[in-house]
């Protein structure tokens, strides 16, 4: 972490950061949060550092010079630390069973979410149930963040902005499709349906082991940016066009919305489950899945439309230089 | 249905604006935003109506009981807040078509509907929850979208606001997300009500003042207390006027509305002010919250700037008198919370026509616009009048029972602060009236126009309202009243 902070090379701080990704996502595994470890991985290592990575070949690899010490900055991050460290000092004992955190609500999960939701693994239920609300909320959160990143990059090539780009130094070029290496091809067309497979599997397979709709949909949309990087954006985009994308985007979360709103018909409250079908725990798993579904396609369809649009930009700079 | 108010509230704009991404024409996109607030604003009523008649509502999503599951707990203060959210918020959207078609490319209409109904979504979900996570979530919909809005400006300073703000909110939101998480450490319960029981048997212990400190902190930063404002007046002056109406009229009542949630419900008021100088701490700020930025807004040359450190000198006021910690102190910051978006809204709307006649709104180019704009500029001198707290405006009444609570407390010297700050709303004011009223036009200026009918009107309907709830509050008192005693009384 000091390393990221001392740094200058904007590329080298992606790297480490992606490091510090799977360092944490292993302090999660050593804690038995499969789940967070799984979408660490997934989230914070592979699309992030992605993204990151696109968004440099934007803008340029060296951080500009700073004129002024951030002295107050060091100044007030040291008050926050110490603040957080005098406050840690007395939490109650790592690992300890008898943790507040273990005893109120959680106890109520783990011994009763089986019964009532007929799923092995508590933290989809948790997740996808009692607090689908949540999950929810965290999709529009997604949802908004690729609509934030259109509203940025669509359209907006003026003159003044290409000038701009231009004193700050690119230093990578357009993105050629990689025709000639041969052995990337070849390897990644074996891959990718492999890849798309687990992908699948990780969607549905959220009731027995660590996955869902999030993950899933962060493998789905890493094959789909795999072929844009080979294959090049032209190639991709006759079969997945953009308007697509958004359709998708946007009927993931009416996908579960919808849910939400049929148990409103049916006079129950908002995502309660349970008039799916006669049998609570066949209507829970019924519900879950349908819901995990419209996580899943949200997210592979924001993080293509993100991705798709960075490369269409540059793509653009590309042309006109 | 009656029932299912609580969660309606919330999702149909949430649900709506993915259905706008499908929706093809600019003015069609405008009718299908302006019902979907509509909406919200014809739930809301009904909402406090229900309240006001059989007291608190509860609603546990997806069927789960309370603290295992969300819930949506609707109290007199959230359906309060959920009015002036609602309703703000609609008659914005009536001049939203015009304003933007002014303002923006014709590409990015159908985006700024949706990302303005996740916006709307997202400040609705944060007053109707129960579950400080679920708070959390939805701060984070509210916010990225606002971030959006604010890009969506014109010019490349928008950019640099918006990502100024962006800073700034991550970092108020993470804090508050440490604040949530220290006390989930300590309690193990989400839900606020849960939390409000259980968070005295614990209070001794440090992780819950970390905790009360990051938050507090947290939604400082977001309210834009100063001096952590400096975020807020470009990300005002160079987001599209709609949006400037939008974030100054509700996004800081949202901010305030947490603090409030927080300070007197989960941790109670007892707690939050004897644990930290809270007392000393908002009073002094907001002196000089109020002194510094009433001065800045004098010396502003774009008058959205000007009206965005007078925003922040306003959010001062609001905070001096939560520093009372009394009865009347909290009716004055509720009362202010309702009134100033009336102001603010019927300012920033005025201006919203003003931009769209002249492209800009630059001080210097209001020279003369009193004869050419009358109807506009008569919008800004009675919201300025308002600002400023003379008898028959809004401003008034807020003004009233803030110097009626700080003379109760014996804070003397309070009052003349007070006194002061309005002079120098005076002053700031008064630059503008000179400026329209008594300087000759512009050369090129003979032919503009009134704004059109469709940016007037929702601007009068505001004027309208702060002159109305200005003549009889009685409304406005009975509510906060209410609302007051139940948040000092303890949980609800």
């Amino acid at each position: 972490m000091f390393a990221i902070v001392r740094m200058h090379d904007l590329f080298a701080i992606v790297m480490l950061l992606s490091i510090y990704g799977f360092l944490c996502a292993s302090f999660f595994m050593v804690m038995d949060a499969v789940d967070v470890a799984f979408t660490e991985a997934a989230v914070g290592i592979g699309i992030s550092t992605l993204l990151l990575l696109s968004a440099l070949t934007l803008t340029g690899r060296f951080e500009k010079k700073q004129r002024h010490k951030p002295l107050l900055a060091v100044f007030s991050v040291a008050i926050t630390a110490s603040l957080l460290i005098y406050g840690t000092l007395q939490m109650p004992p790592f690992g300890s069973a008898y943790a507040p955190a273990h005893q109120h609500i959680a106890t109520h999960y783990i011994t009763q979410s089986l019964g009532e939701t007929g799923i092995i693994n508590i933290v989809t239920s948790v997740l996808a149930s009692y607090r689908g609300y949540d999950t929810l909320g965290e999709l529009i959160v997604i949802f908004t963040a690729g609509m934030g990143v259109l509203v940025l990059l669509r359209g907006a090539t003026s003159p003044a902005k290409d000038s701009e780009g231009k004193s700050k130094r690119v230093t990578s070029k357009q993105p050629v499709p990689m025709k000639q290496h041969a052995i990337l091809r070849i390897v990644s067309k074996m891959l990718i349906p492999l890849i798309l497979l687990f992908a699948l599997y990780v969607q549905f397979h959220a009731d027995f082991g660590p996955g869902g709709g999030f993950q899933a949909g962060v493998i789905f949309a890493s094959v789909i940016i795999l072929y844009v990087m080979i294959f090049g954006l032209r190639a991709t985009q006759k079969t997945i066009s953009l308007a697509w994308l958004e359709f998708l985007s946007a009927l993931g979360v009416l996908i579960f919305g919808s849910v939400g709103l049929l148990s409103l018909l049916f006079g129950e409250n908002f995502l309660d489950y349970n008039m799916l079908s006669s049998d609570p725990v066949q209507a829970q798993h019924l519900g879950i899945f349908v819901v995990e579904i419209g996580v899943g396609i949200t997210v592979a369809a924001t993080i293509i439309l993100i991705f798709m649009t960075f490369t269409g930009r540059m793509a653009d700079r590309g042309g006109q230089q | 249905m009656i029932a299912q108010l609580p969660i309606l509230q919330v999702i149909v704009p949430l649900l709506a604006a993915p259905c706008c991404l499908l929706v093809g024409r600019s003015k069609l996109l405008w009718f299908f935003a302006l019902l979907a607030s509509a909406m919200t604003f014809v739930i809301s009523l009904v909402l406090l109506q229900q309240v006001q008649e059989s007291g608190t509502i509860h609603y546990s999503l997806g069927g789960w009981s309370a603290p295992f599951g969300i819930e949506y707990r609707i109290d007199l203060l959230n359906a309060y807040l959920l009015l002036i959210v609602s309703s703000i918020t609609s008659i914005i959207l009536l001049t939203a078509h015009a304003s933007i078609t002014a303002e923006l490319n014709e590409n990015k209409h159908k985006l700024f509907y949706v990302v303005f109904l996740l916006c709307l979504a997202g400040m609705l979900g944060i007053i109707a929850t129960g579950d400080a996570f679920n708070l959390f979530v939805f701060l984070e919909i509210s916010a990225l979208s606002s971030y959006t809005l604010i890009a969506l400006g014109q010019k490349r300073q928008a950019l640099t606001a918006a990502f100024r703000y962006l800073l700034v909110g991550t970092l108020g939101a993470s804090f508050i997300l440490i604040g949530i998480g220290l006390m989930y450490m300590v309690t193990g319960t989400l839900n606020m009500f849960d939390l409000s029981e259980r968070l005295p048997q614990v209070e001794e212990s440090r992780t819950v003042v970390t905790a009360f400190s990051f938050l507090i902190l947290g939604v400082c930063l977001k309210l834009a207390l100063f001096p952590l404002h400096w975020w807020l007046p470009n990300a005002y002056a160079y987001a599209p006027s709609v949006v400037s109406a939008l974030l100054a009229a509700t996004a800081t009542k949202v901010a305030i509305y947490i603090l409030l949630r927080f300070i007197f419900t989960v941790f109670g008021g007892e707690f939050s002010f004897t644990t930290l100088p809270l007392q000393e701490i908002l009073s002094v700020l907001g002196i000089a919250g109020v002194l510094t930025a009433s001065v800045m807004a004098i010396y502003q040359q774009n008058v959205k700037q000007l009206f965005a450190y007078s925003s922040v000198a306003q959010i001062a006021y609001m905070m001096l008198a939560l520093a009372m910690n009394s009865t009347n102190g909290l009716i004055a910051t509720l009362l202010h919370l309702f009134n100033h978006a009336l102001m603010k809204g019927a300012l920033f709307l005025a201006l919203a026509g003003v931009m769209y006649r002249l492209g800009s709104v630059e001080l210097t180019q209001f020279a003369g616009l009193g004869k050419r704009m009358p109807w506009t500029m008569a919008a800004i001198v009675i919201g300025g009048l308002s600002l400023i707290g003379l008898p028959l405006t809004v401003g008034f009444i807020s003004k009233w029972y803030l110097l009626r609570a700080a003379l109760e407390n014996g804070w003397w010297p309070l009052a003349i602060f007070i006194l002061l700050g309005s002079l120098l709303a005076v002053v700031y004011v008064w630059r503008i009236v000179e400026t329209a009223y008594f300087s000759p036009a512009k050369a090129g200026h003979n032919q503009i126009k009134e704004a059109p009918l469709r940016l007037l009107l929702p601007t009068w309907i505001l004027v309208l309202a702060n002159l109305y709830f200005g003549c009889d509050a009685s409304f406005t008192i009975a509510v906060t009243e209410l609302t007051a005693q139940a948040l000092l009384g303890g949980a609800p």
